[in-house]
């Protein structure tokens, strides 16, 4: 009972909308070797990257590395617990608030994880979106162009970085954000 | 500007590290991780908080103070403003001041003017909910008002009066603000991990023993009511109808797609609710009388003032009755069909007498019609609010299209490869048709008088031409109209088969061949006419529009103009012409009725017959060049979608005069949604096949018609002036130019090249 009922807790915490965190669990189970998937050790163990990686949901996504590097609470940050995992569902569920989802966004796009998003930063999230092998990148000058223009839409104290605030301000303006969802 | 306290070193005044400065206590980086278990070691001063003690003095301060955290659906309360977090990344006079003056203004020891500003106590922190940092941004309306509900909320929340544990003072406060403000249903939305929010919980239970048994009981039951609201709400998503259907073809081809089809599906529902209403309020009472159900009887008021000649309505019935009759009255309404409850000439009761009132149907008929037309305003209107909201917003031109892009560019719902790498590409040239919008704006901008006049002139030349293109259409579906009218009167016997369909299909055919050819003249026409590429596919897109709607205004007019014109003034006696015209709302309903059907034979046609062996011969046959570059399969969403809105606009004008039409109209969307779903799914594989035969990347050639599909920004089609001002339509325009997925691979690299052409 202690196991399922202290994943059925977490239903409390999250906001996995349509997928319940039973659910959720048995997701997780998959990614186990066969003799760990006992609740008790399930509710410990921990999955490594090249697991979640392998979700249908993650392996189309250019971001999926930065995802689970974000969510992962491991010192290494290499592998994922089930609460990792939950909390991976619940900020890309539906029923998440759009503060939840831009919070996380933006610490997905901050590759190199200092709190801000500089040029570099946005070029590699631009490299990202536009494919992935060579021949998919934008031209020096191209990229030049557009990181100008997206910090001059952005940046409001005009240090040359979006901070979380920033982030955030442009996010609440923008009409797609809702894609971020899974 | 000054420098960042931190950007750039040590700030002036205040121990505060920025953002930039690389932490060296492994606990935290700059950028403090929620769950780092070595952060935990070195210590949450926020933290130690919770267990009621003093924090200390700041020592560790290593990482930057989180401008903005959110505890979002909070009740934040203004007195935790932390102005720590202004200093955060901000550059700029108005940072470095606020953050001095605010830091020397406080006393120290108080754990919140701390600068090393723990995540956790961040995103607790009442304030966090999306306080903009800067001064400047507390001053738009949209944050007052925010402010203003928050400290209703807040001051409402302490006059419920909690009684708490009286510890430290200051902590006292802080667990007091903290948990007055939440309720379990906030905990979720916290930007937490999940022991911390236990952690939360834990510290609230402990706080509901102390309140008053009516408090408990009231936290208890509006806790167990929300959660019985979302379950039910949860419950009526199921319900959608298709909505796995929907959903995959969301997660397969990306949300443009889908929009087109929850458009679908939301026509088919408005459809049937006003097919509901017609039931309910006019055929009812009738089919309850007539099959002896209830007890009542119709009435039958003689009209005195209209002469009787007016009403005399001869159902024609020829003596022999050729098989292929019931085809063609099937098809057009005419013979058996035309005195049965699809057309209005069938309702010539005047009421039902029940026991106890009248039933006055003609009333109810009219009252029907104008009930469903406002409800389907209303609908649509509410439906279309998001649509305009966004509207409004992005009607300054390029407002934040960048940052839209890059930042919520990604459709996360994507699972499949082959739509990655079409989405991929697409926000590719999405970015590049951006960026060459922009230079080639700049060129314009420094056009020469000279050139400005003569491309004015080459405009007003080219509109002439678009205006005549037009008029000889109108002129063509009206001469159509009145040759279809003159020979509809024809027996049946004395014709063909074929021709007689044809006679009777020929405004729907010619209506039909229009809205074909004109997108395609248009396309050509404003390649010449110099607009920058977003105005072009706005432009195009509003000719098109104006097209179709346009001929359906002509169509009834031309009718109109028919049934009231007569060659010696027997129009005097009833209004109309009455001897061609015995009934002529049934004869407009039949007319609404063909065009709906020519309208559903054509789409299944096109799809059927012109899609399916082009998706055939493209896969299996594609070492031919010809198919090659014929072959690639679209999902034109804006053609597709202007013909399911023409269809309904069909629905509502014929609707009253042929009261099942709705019915009609439901059926069809829903044909039309299986029918379409199926090959979509299929011929986008078909183009991932093509490539791997011709053994080449995702480039952009192969994509461009795919491209269009993966508009993936149609999410709120509540109205088709969201489609005007769409930026990302530049598919649209290369749909119709012939050729052009042969030189598309190189529009980009030549625009690119050469941004002095054009």
């Amino acid at each position: 009972e202690g196991g399922m009922g202290t994943v059925k807790q977490s239903d409390d915490f999250t906001l996995t909308g349509s997928l319940p965190s039973a659910r959720a669990h048995r997701r997780f189970c998959e990614l186990l070797p066969q003799e760990h998937r006992s609740v008790e050790e399930s509710l410990q163990a921990r999955v490594s990257l090249e697991q979640i990686l392998s979700l249908p949901e993650l392996k189309a996504n250019p971001f999926k590395e930065r995802i689970c590097k974000v969510f992962s609470t491991s010192p290494s940050r290499d592998s994922l617990s089930f609460e990792d995992f939950l909390d991976l569902l619940s900020v890309f569920s539906d029923t998440a608030t759009p503060d939840i989802k831009s919070h996380y966004a933006f610490r997905i796009f901050d590759f190199d994880d200092d709190g801000t998003l500089n040029r570099e930063d946005l070029s590699q999230l631009v490299n990202c979106l536009t494919g992935e092998s060579e021949d998919t990148r934008l031209s020096a000058s191209e990229m030049k162009q557009l990181i100008d223009n997206i910090l001059e839409e952005s940046d409001i104290d005009r240090d040359g970085t979006i901070n979380l605030s920033e982030f955030q301000h442009v996010i609440s303006r923008s009409p797609d954000f809702a894609s971020f969802t899974v | 500007m000054e420098p960042v306290p931190g950007s750039s070193g040590s700030p002036p005044a205040s121990p505060i590290p920025g953002p930039g400065r690389r932490a060296a206590a492994p606990s935290v980086g700059s950028w403090p991780v929620p769950r780092d278990p070595a952060r935990r070691g070195s210590g949450g001063p926020a933290r130690r908080a919770w267990e009621g003690r003093r924090r200390p003095a700041p020592a560790s301060m290593t990482s930057a103070p989180e401008p903005g955290i959110p505890a979002p659906g909070g009740k934040a309360g203004r007195r935790r403003q932390l102005p720590e977090r202004v200093s955060g990344g901000l550059s700029g006079a108005w940072g470095a001041v606020m953050s001095e003056s605010s830091i020397s203004a406080l006393p120290p020891g108080r754990p919140s003017r701390q600068p090393f500003i723990h995540q956790e106590s961040l995103s607790l922190d009442s304030s966090c909910f999306s306080s903009p940092p800067v001064n400047f941004l507390q001053e738009l309306p949209s944050y007052r008002s925010i402010a203003r509900k928050r400290t209703t909320i807040l001051s409402r929340d302490k006059q419920s009066g909690t009684l708490l544990k009286p510890t430290d003072s200051y902590n006292f406060q802080l667990e007091g603000e903290l948990t007055e403000d939440l309720d379990s249903q906030s905990i979720r939305k916290y930007a937490l991990n999940i022991s911390e929010k236990r952690r939360l919980r834990d510290i609230q239970e402990t706080q509901m023993k102390y309140l008053s048994e009516w408090d408990q009981w009231k936290r208890y039951s509006s806790k167990s009511w929300k959660r019985f609201i979302e379950k039910a709400r949860e419950m009526t998503t199921h319900l959608e109808l298709w909505r796995e259907d929907i959903r995959s073809i969301e997660g397969k081809f990306g949300t443009g797609i889908q929009s087109y089809f929850s458009f679908l599906r939301f026509l088919v529902l408005l459809n049937l609710v006003i097919f509901l209403i017609i039931f309910m309020v006019v055929l009812l009472p009738v089919l309850l009388t007539r099959y002896k159900i209830t007890n009542s009887s119709f009435i039958l008021i003689p009209s005195q003032d209209v002469d009787i000649q007016c009403t005399v309505y001869p159902i024609s019935s020829s003596g022999l009755i050729y098989f292929y009759s019931y085809v063609i009255d099937l098809l057009s309404g005419t013979g058996f069909l035309e005195d049965t409850y699809l057309f209005y000439g069938h309702y010539t009761i005047d009421g039902v007498k029940f026991q106890n009132f009248t039933y006055d149907l003609p009333l109810a008929y009219l009252l029907s019609t104008i009930a469903y037309l406002a409800l389907s305003l209303v609908w649509i209107v509410k439906r279309s609010v998001e649509g305009f909201k966004i509207n409004l917003i992005r009607s300054e031109e390029h407002f934040q299209s960048y940052c839209n892009k890059v930042f919520a560019g990604w459709d996360f719902c994507i699972t499949n490869r082959s739509m990655a790498d079409l989405k991929h590409s697409s926000l590719r040239y999405e970015l590049r048709a951006d960026l060459e919008e922009e230079r080639i704006r700049q060129k314009i901008a420094e056009r020469t008088s000279e050139e400005t006049i003569r491309i004015y002139s080459l405009r007003l030349f080219l509109n002439c031409i678009v205006l005549a293109v037009l008029a000889a259409c109108f002129y063509a579906i009206y001469k159509a109209t009145i040759f279809s009218q003159e020979h509809m009167k024809k027996e049946i016997d004395k014709m063909v088969f074929g021709e007689n369909l044809l006679i009777l299909y020929l405004p729907s055919i010619v209506i039909t061949l229009a809205n074909f050819i004109t997108p395609i003249i248009f396309a050509k026409i404003i390649h010449y006419e110099d607009y920058s590429p977003g105005f072009e596919i706005r432009l195009t897109i509003l000719r098109c529009v104006f097209m179709r709607l346009a001929t359906i205004c002509v169509l009834v007019f031309t009718l109109g103009s028919k049934i009231t014109s007569c060659d010696n003034y027997l129009c005097e006696l009833c209004g109309y012409n009455q001897k061609l015209y015995p009934c002529w709302e049934t004869q407009v309903g039949q007319e609404m009725y063909k065009l709906m059907i020519f309208d559903l034979i054509i789409i299944l046609a096109v799809t059927l017959f012109v899609d399916f062996p082009r998706k055939i011969l493209v896969t299996y046959c594609s070492s031919w060049k010809l198919f090659q570059c014929w072959g690639e399969q679209e999902f034109a969403i804006p053609d597709n979608v202007l013909g399911i809105v023409y269809g309904q606009t069909i629905c509502w004008i014929g609707a009253f005069f042929s009261p099942l039409l709705p019915a009609i109209a439901t059926l069809k969307f829903i044909i039309i949604f299986y029918v379409k779903e199926h090959p979509v799914l299929q011929s986008l594989r078909a183009i991932h096949q093509l490539q791997h035969h011709l053994g080449s990347g995702p480039q952009d050639s192969e994509h461009l018609p795919q491209l269009a599909a993966d508009a993936g920004l149609w999410h709120h089609f509540g109205s088709l002036r969201s489609a005007f001002f769409h930026d990302h339509l530049p598919h649209y325009v290369l749909l119709h130019r012939p050729g052009r997925s042969a030189q598309a691979g190189g529009r980009p690299a030549p625009r690119a090249a050469e941004p002095g052409k054009s």
